[in-house]
C-alpha cells in the first residue's frame, strides 16, 4: 500500500500543521499565543484557523477579558484523530523510503 | 515531498510542541549567581547571629518577641535586611541571565510557557511567604530556614512540568534538605546555605554544562 494516500492535504500548510501541533499539547490556546509562536500576521492566521474550523478539527471559544475579546482555540476529537493519522503517515513514508 | 522534508516536518512538530509547553530559557548561570549571593548572605547572617550571641548570651534561633529597640528586634531587622538583599540580587541575576539566554535562542522571554512557569512557581512561594510570616509572628524563628527550603522545593517541583525537567531534582533535593533542617532547628542557617547556596551552584553549573555552553566553549 502506498502510504502517501494517508497524508492529509489540509496539513500540507506549515502554519496549519503548527497550529495543530500546539493544540495537541495545550488544552486551550489564545489567538495571540498562536500568532506569537508561529510568527504570522493576523489575517493569515485567521484564514488558516477558519479552514481548520470548517473541517471540524478545532473549536473556537469567544470570551472576554474585561472589555477586550479573548478568542481561544482547542482541538476536537476529530482533529486529534486526523493529526495522529497524518503523523503516522509521515512516519510510514520515512520507513517506506528506507 | 521527499524523505528529508518529512523528517524536517516531524522535527518541526516536535519543536513546536516542546516550545509551546515548556519554557526552555531558564539559565544555569543565573542559578550560579543566585547561589553565590545566598552564600554571601549566609556568611553575613552567621556573623550577625554570632554578634548577637556574644552581646546577649542568647541563641538567635530562640528569639521570641521583644519590643521595639530591643536586641531581639534589632537582630530581626538586620537578618531581614540581609535576606531582602539576597532575594533581590538572586532574582536580578536569574532574570538577567534568563533574558540573555532567551535572546540568544531568539525566543520571547515572556510567552505563554513563561507565564505558566511563573504562576506555578508563585503559588507555593506566595503560600510559603505567608506561612513564614506566620512562623515569625509566633516567634518560631528556628523553623524559618526549613520552611523556606520546603516551600521553594515544592515550587520547583510544581513548575518543572513547564520548564527544563531537571529542575524537578533540584526541587526534591531542596525539600529533603528542608525536612532534615526541621529536625536540626539550631542549624537552620547551615541547611539554608546548603540548599540555596551550594545546591544552586551545583545545579547551575550542571545546566550550563549541558545546555548553555557556546560551541566555542565546548
Amino acid at each position: 500500500m502506498n502510504p502517501i494516500g494517508n497524508l492529509n492535504k489540509i496539513f500540507e500548510s506549515r502554519i496549519r500543521l503548527g497550529v495543530m501541533s500546539m493544540l495537541m499539547v495545550n488544552e486551550e490556546i489564545s489567538f495571540n499565543d498562536l500568532k506569537e509562536m508561529l510568527e504570522v500576521t493576523d489575517g493569515n492566521l485567521a484564514s488558516h484557523l477558519s479552514t481548520l474550523e470548517e473541517n471540524g478539527y478545532l473549536k473556537v471559544h469567544k470570551g472576554f477579558i474585561g472589555r477586550k475579546t479573548n478568542t481561544t482555540y482547542s482541538i476536537t476529537k476529530n482533529g486529534e484523530k486526523a493529526f495522529k493519522s497524518h503523523l503516522a503517515a509521515l512516519e510510514a513514508m520515512i520507513r517506506f523510503n528506507q | 515531498m521527499n524523505e528529508q522534508q518529512h523528517l524536517d516536518t516531524l522535527s518541526d512538530i516536535k519543536r513546536i510542541m516542546e516550545r509551546s509547553t515548556r519554557f526552555m530559557s531558564l539559565s544555569g548561570l543565573g542559578g550560579i549567581c543566585a547561589g553565590i549571593s545566598a552564600l554571601a548572605g549566609a556568611w553575613f547572617a552567621q556573623r550577625i547571629l554570632a554578634d548577637y550571641k556574644a552581646s546577649t548570651g542568647r541563641n538567635g534561633y530562640d528569639v521570641v518577641a521583644g519590643g521595639a529597640g530591643s536586641p531581639a528586634m534589632e537582630l530581626f531587622a538586620k537578618l531581614m535586611l540581609v535576606a531582602g538583599l539576597v532575594l533581590v540580587a538572586a532574582l536580578a541575576a536569574g532574570f538577567y541571565f534568563t533574558w540573555r539566554k532567551a535572546r540568544r535562542q531568539g525566543l520571547p522571554v515572556w510567552d505563554a510557557s513563561a507565564r505558566k512557569v511563573f504562576v506555578n512557581l508563585a503559588i507555593p512561594l506566595f503560600s510559603g511567604g505567608l506561612f513564614i510570616a506566620g512562623l515569625l509572628y509566633n516567634g518560631l524563628t528556628g523553623l524559618v530556614a526549613p520552611a523556606c527550603l520546603v516551600f521553594y522545593g515544592l515550587a520547583l517541583v510544581n513548575a518543572s512540568k513547564y520548564t527544563i525537567t531537571d529542575i524537578r531534582y533540584l526541587g526534591l533535593a531542596e525539600i529533603a534538605l528542608g525536612i532534615l533542617g526541621l529536625f536540626n532547628p539550631y542549624n537552620g542557617l547551615f541547611f539554608w546555605a546548603l540548599g540555596f547556596g551550594v545546591l544552586h551552584i551545583i545545579y547551575g553549573t550542571l545546566m550550563w554544562w549541558r545546555y548553555e555552553r557556546l560551541p566555542a566553549e565546548r
